[in-house]
């Protein structure tokens, strides 16, 4: 797995250096890294608008402090859905291409059963995206995060398939790091949501 | 012999296809550059012919040229134009074509992105002018302040379009200034340690920091005003909790930054050019370099100036005066390391070195009246009149345009091989510095006399007609300068003398290949061990660096050396990608959803999202390729 | 040269200030002027004198290395020195134009409105609206007195600027920005919305009317009675037909009828300086042009085009001009 220098005028090689070195050595890898930055960046700014109607407004939130339930049960599920996707990693580090992808298909899982319940907490809200700042900003954020979530599932959906196709092996697999590294991001962003929309109302309250 | 061999084999390798399938596929990142260039300079040229009708209204008191609706959005157009789609785009282009020659590398880290982004780019501006041809253009200025922008009071597409033209344009913008971050830290020449950088990296990386970190406050702003249009949500309406002062925020802690995100790049364009000009080594690289990032850093500090009138609290603003005045410090370190650069060289007046010396004179201008706007009482008197209008025009003439000139009499001639007119430059260069300050520095004056900018007419006896009349003749002789820069272009395209691979005998590494450079840019990926490769024996360092020998790297596969972040060692070889159709497809995808998004054609956004997916997922799929060993 | 004009003109010029807050940012904008003006010529200067050492081409000179960054750091620390002193300096008139010195014995409500500003003089004791004072786009107020602003604004953003008398102050809906000025010489000071606020910002205009403390009273006292009864049969036939016309729908007149809130309270039209909000001086002529079809004058404005016949333009005219 490397790749020869070729000096001109046919005189032997000087260095050999690997092709593609290690996943946080890639382009590929930093790309990701930058983009969980911006991501990042996105979701501070948009907690940052709750936090400011809150601090702005006496009531807050109109409705009072939600019921945590279902919002906790979705916490657990995202938290625990790290650990496959976690194993994933280490399987196709080890060249098991089998064992990826069954991790995939339980992180798969797991994920989609959040999107499952958080659709149905969103049917049990009182209130709907025009009531009112509050529930506009609650629909608007834990739906960005709804997106996001979707995303990471159509992304586990398509290394998935490249699994399959056999695009993996123990050297190369950036498309999973990546992946997987994008997961866990959507699961620590949901943390700060989590913490922002269900816990400060009780804390503060 | 060898070498020639290896150089017909790398530009088979490298080179475009011809043909409309190479145009849509390509992912040269000259090619990228080039459009970029171009598409920058067709905005600039369409914001300008805005500003020339918006002089015509207001060259006479109660004129009656232009209806208030027409006046509302030609400011608003122009004011988009230049700052979204000319300023920034012109600056990529130039990054674009250049980066990989400054750094001796072969091409950006995601070729395909970099194409991706440029169609996106495209695309945006395409979605932001048809809104303008069908009579709906953006007209609440180009910071769009809530409730005026919000559904109540601004029925209609208008802001639809605004809000999704801008989203898709921070798209491009975002990958791009991720694929700069990743090549600036992945690609560099072996030996190119970050105390060898050009300083041309600095302004561009931390631009490009700065997009990654503000940009998705402009997303999430926008975000918000295009639900409370589309779907009726409340975010910046009070009478449901919101505040307007909200989208204020979000937007200038975008905005400030994207000031920086405009001048840093320009600013390190000139810290290239002086030291070729000055016929020595820059004096201060280590200010200069941090002074960059500081300003980037600070930059992020000082949004609230942009509100000392909407009545916060004096204290929670005095932090914001400090850090607009200390924000002021990184600058004057640049001006200074010029100045003394320029005091301890032989300074030779060719064209770009000129338009230098001019944009050093603006630029204190620029930044001198700009202490008025962060000097919180004298802020109340000057903000939202034509003092501010004057600032931001020194600002994006004087710190963006001109060195764009600059940088275009320098770099052009590696770009198409040809000098150009240096009795036209100069010509060019006057008419232009005349006519801006004579364009703008009584806009200072109107605004001292309490003319508040956007105002579609004015009434006769305030004092303001006689310098209307001057402001206006004043943007028509720069004008007549812009057209003196796109004439010596094609003269020089037609008859320029060519330009040779050094014309300047500049000392870093894009000097180093022919011009135009080959599709593989290096032959010979160069070994740097000095911030001045080219100079390095006439400045009695001896010979260090090995620019026009040492290891070719592959000569069958399309790859680069993959170096470490700091020090820039040796660490892998990497590959790039194939040309490919799929960028330009995401693209087209992203324009389809748009316009879904604008008009309320779910169907439509919808099914752009399917084959966005698809494309997507077809761009990254890539087999397990052979690899020889 | 430019600054001189400014010093001079007739404008309503932020350094032709009226009034000791005001006097105080003129101040304070003269010695950034000078500075700017100093920083803006020294520099100019130190990159004028190095091209006594220019060459022709860059094949002129041999390249030259070595040099110190000594400048760099005395340069620095004395821009450091005058951003310091810009700052200390702005801070303490931040602190000096908080309050008047004098406790404000008027305060006056200033609602901002898509395109003109209405006017409500508080009670003595500022606890709320004096009910029977209201204007529209003019502020009566004693010359050398502080008078406290209260700001809002109705719909979109506006913002409060008589440059003559004090900095600019946005007027945000569901907000009340507290701010106050005062006039130090009797005059007429021109005022204009400086938030960009839709079609018609252009036409956005006020004026404050400083007057000696009697005059102001006898003023104050005027405003605060109702309309006076027509007192020719012309100006009775024109609240006739006042009355009976769309008019009423959004304007006031209080001891008649009328009772509209959209508009412009027009109890005491006849005594205002202008109509339109500044767009025009409130001549006979002018109003008949406002009244007929101020769509013409100010496209995009509440007030409709009427198209009345012209004997009932007349008879409004004539009762309109009547109330002083």
């Amino acid at each position: 797995m490397a790749t020869t220098i070729v000096q001109p005028g046919g005189t032997p090689p000087a260095i050999t250096l690997p092709v593609n070195g290690r996943p946080h050595h890639t382009a590929g890898w930093w790309g990701m890294v930058l983009l969980i930055c911006t991501e990042a960046a996105l979701f501070v700014f948009l907690l940052f608008s709750y936090f400011y109607l809150d601090a702005q407004n006496t009531t807050w939130p109109p409705p009072g402090p939600p019921d945590i339930t279902l919002a906790v049960i979705n916490t657990i599920l995202l938290v625990v859905s790290s650990v496959p996707a976690r194993l994933g990693m280490k399987s196709i580090r080890r060249d098991s291409r089998g064992g990826l992808s069954v991790c995939i298909i339980v992180t798969m899982l797991m994920g989609i059963a959040f999107l499952i319940i958080e659709a149905i907490e969103w049917s049990q809200k009182t209130f709907t995206p025009q009531t009112d700042a509050y529930s506009s900003l609650f629909f608007t954020i834990t739906g960005f995060h709804y997106a996001h979530v979707t995303v990471g599932l159509l992304m586990l959906l398509v290394i998935l398939l490249r699994n399959r196709a056999g695009h993996f092996n123990a050297r190369r697999h950036l498309a999973v790091e990546n992946t997987m590294l994008y997961w866990h991001f959507v699961g620590v962003v949901w943390l700060f949501v989590f913490t922002t929309f269900y816990i400060t109302p009780h804390w503060w309250r | 012999m060898a070498t020639a061999t290896i150089e017909t084999r790398l530009h088979r390798l490298w080179e475009t296809p011809n043909g409309l399938y190479g145009f849509l596929a390509s992912t040269d990142h000259k090619a990228v550059g080039r459009r970029y260039l171009v598409t920058a300079f067709v905005f600039l040229a369409a914001g300008g012919v805005e500003a020339m009708v918006m002089r015509a209204q207001l060259i006479k008191p109660a004129n009656h040229l232009l209806s208030p609706e027409a006046y509302n959005q030609l400011f608003t157009m122009h004011g988009m134009t230049m700052i979204f789609w000319y300023a920034s785009p012109i600056l990529s282009g130039i990054s674009n074509y250049f980066f990989p020659l400054w750094i001796g590398a072969r091409d950006f880290a995601f070729p395909r992105l970099n194409m991706f982004s440029y169609w996106t780019y495209l695309m945006s501006g395409v979605v932001l002018y048809t809104g303008y041809i069908a009579g709906v253009a953006p007209d609440r200025g180009w910071f769009n302040y809530t409730p005026l922008a919000g559904p109540l009071y601004s029925p209609g597409l208008n802001e639809n379009f605004y809000c999704i033209a801008l989203l898709l344009l921070t798209v491009s913008t975002t990958v791009g200034a991720i694929n700069f971050i990743v090549t600036a830290f992945k690609l560099r020449a072996p030996g190119m340690s970050v105390g060898r950088m050009p300083l041309a990296l600095y302004g561009t990386l931390t631009a490009s920091f700065a997009n990654v970190f503000a940009l998705p406050s402009l997303s999430v702003s926008l975000t918000y005003l295009y639900l409370e249009h589309r779907f009726g949500l409340h975010f910046f309406d009070v009478a449901a909790g919101g505040r307007p002062l909200l989208w204020q925020h979000l937007f200038w802690i975008f905005a400030h930054p994207w000031v920086y995100i405009i001048i840093l790049p320009a600013l390190s364009f000139v810290s290239m050019i002086v030291p070729t000009f000055s016929r020595r080594p820059i004096i201060g690289y280590t200010w200069n370099a941090l002074g960059v990032v500081a300003t980037g850093v600070l930059g992020f500090g000082v949004w609230v100036h942009h509100m000392f009138a909407t009545g916060l609290p004096p204290m929670a603003m005095s932090f914001f005066m400090a850090g607009s005045m200390a924000v002021v410090l990184p600058s004057a370190i640049s001006i200074f390391v010029w100045l003394v650069t320029i005091w301890h060289g032989r300074p030779v007046m060719s064209t770009a070195m000129l338009f230098v010396f001019g944009f050093i004179f603006l630029f204190v201008i620029g930044g001198v009246d700009g202490v008025f706007t962060g000097s919180i009482p004298a802020d109340w008197q000057v903000t939202d009149t034509y003092f501010v209008v004057s600032h931001i025009h020194y600002v994006l003439i004087g710190i963006n345009v001109f060195p764009i000139l600059a940088a275009f009499y320098y770099w052009l001639p590696k770009i198409t091989g040809r000098l150009m007119s240096e009795r036209l430059g100069k010509w060019n260069f006057w008419v232009m510095f005349i006519g801006m300050n004579v364009a703008f520095f009584p806009m200072h004056n109107l605004g001292l006399l309490g003319m508040p900018r956007r105002i579609y007419t004015y009434q006769a006896g305030l004092g303001w007609t006689a310098t209307n009349v001057v402001v206006s003749i004043g943007a028509y002789v720069f004008a007549l300068g812009v057209l003196l820069f796109v004439l010596n272009f094609f003269w020089s395209l037609i008859d320029g003398p060519v330009a040779g691979p050094n014309p300047w005998d500049s000392a870093s590494l894009e000097w180093a290949t022919s011009s135009p450079p080959p599709p593989y840019n290096f032959a010979v990926i160069p070994t740097v061990r000095s911030r001045d490769p080219l100079w390095e024996e006439r400045l009695g360092l001896g010979k260090r660096s090995e620019v026009f020998e040492g290891p070719v790297i592959s000569d069958e596969e399309k790859v680069t050396m993959g170096t470490t972040p700091l020090d820039g060692m040796p660490q892998q070889v990497m590959r790039f990608p194939e040309d490919s159709v799929y960028p330009f497809l995401t693209a087209l995808s992203l324009a389809a959803i748009c316009y879904g998004l604008i008009l309320g054609l779910w169907g439509l956004a919808l099914g752009g999202a399917v084959f966005a997916f698809f494309f997507v997922t077809g761009w990254l799929w890539y087999a397990p390729q052979p690899v020889e060993v | 040269m430019w600054l001189a004009m400014a010093a001079c003109a007739r404008a309503p010029s932020t350094l032709g200030s009226a009034s000791q807050p005001a006097h105080q940012l003129t101040v304070l904008q003269w010695w950034l002027i000078i500075i700017a003006l100093a920083v803006v010529l020294i520099i100019g200067v130190l990159l004028l004198i190095p091209l006594r050492r220019r060459i022709r081409t860059v094949a002129d000179a041999p390249l030259t290395s070595g040099g110190t960054t000594t400048p760099i750091i005395i340069g620095v620390v004395i821009s450091a020195a005058i951003l310091i002193f810009v700052f200390i300096y702005s801070a303490v008139v931040l602190v000096d134009d908080a309050k008047p010195s004098t406790v404000p014995r008027l305060a006056v409500k200033v609602t901002g409105h898509r395109w003109w500003w209405e006017v409500e003089y508080l009670a003595a004791d500022s606890s709320n609206v004096d009910q029977d004072v209201m204007g529209a786009n003019e502020i009566h107020i004693p010359v050398g007195e502080p008078v406290r602003i209260l700001g809002t604004s109705a719909d979109v953003i506006h913002d409060f600027w008589v440059p003559q008398l004090q900095g600019k102050i946005d007027l945000e809906p569901g907000r009340t920005n507290v701010f106050w000025i005062r006039a130090d010489k009797p005059g007429r000071y021109r005022g204009q919305c400086a938030e960009y606020c839709g079609l018609q910002h252009a036409h956005m205009i006020i004026w404050v009317v400083a007057q000696s403390r009697p005059e102001f009273e006898k003023w104050l006292a005027r405003e605060r009675a109702p309309a006076p009864a027509p007192a020719t049969p012309l100006e009775k036939e024109g609240q006739q037909a006042f009355l009976s016309a769309p008019c009423v729908l959004c304007h006031t007149i209080r001891g008649t009828g009328a009772g509209g809130v959209l508009g412009p309270d027009l109890t005491h039209i006849g005594s205002r300086l202008t109509l339109g909000a500044g767009t025009l001086t409130n001549t006979p002529g002018n109003l008949a042009g406002w009244i007929e079809n101020a769509q013409s004058i100010k496209p995009g404005v509440d007030m409709p085009r009427l198209d009345l016949p012209p004997a009932t333009l007349h008879k409004i005219i004539a009762y309109l001009e009547s109330l002083n």
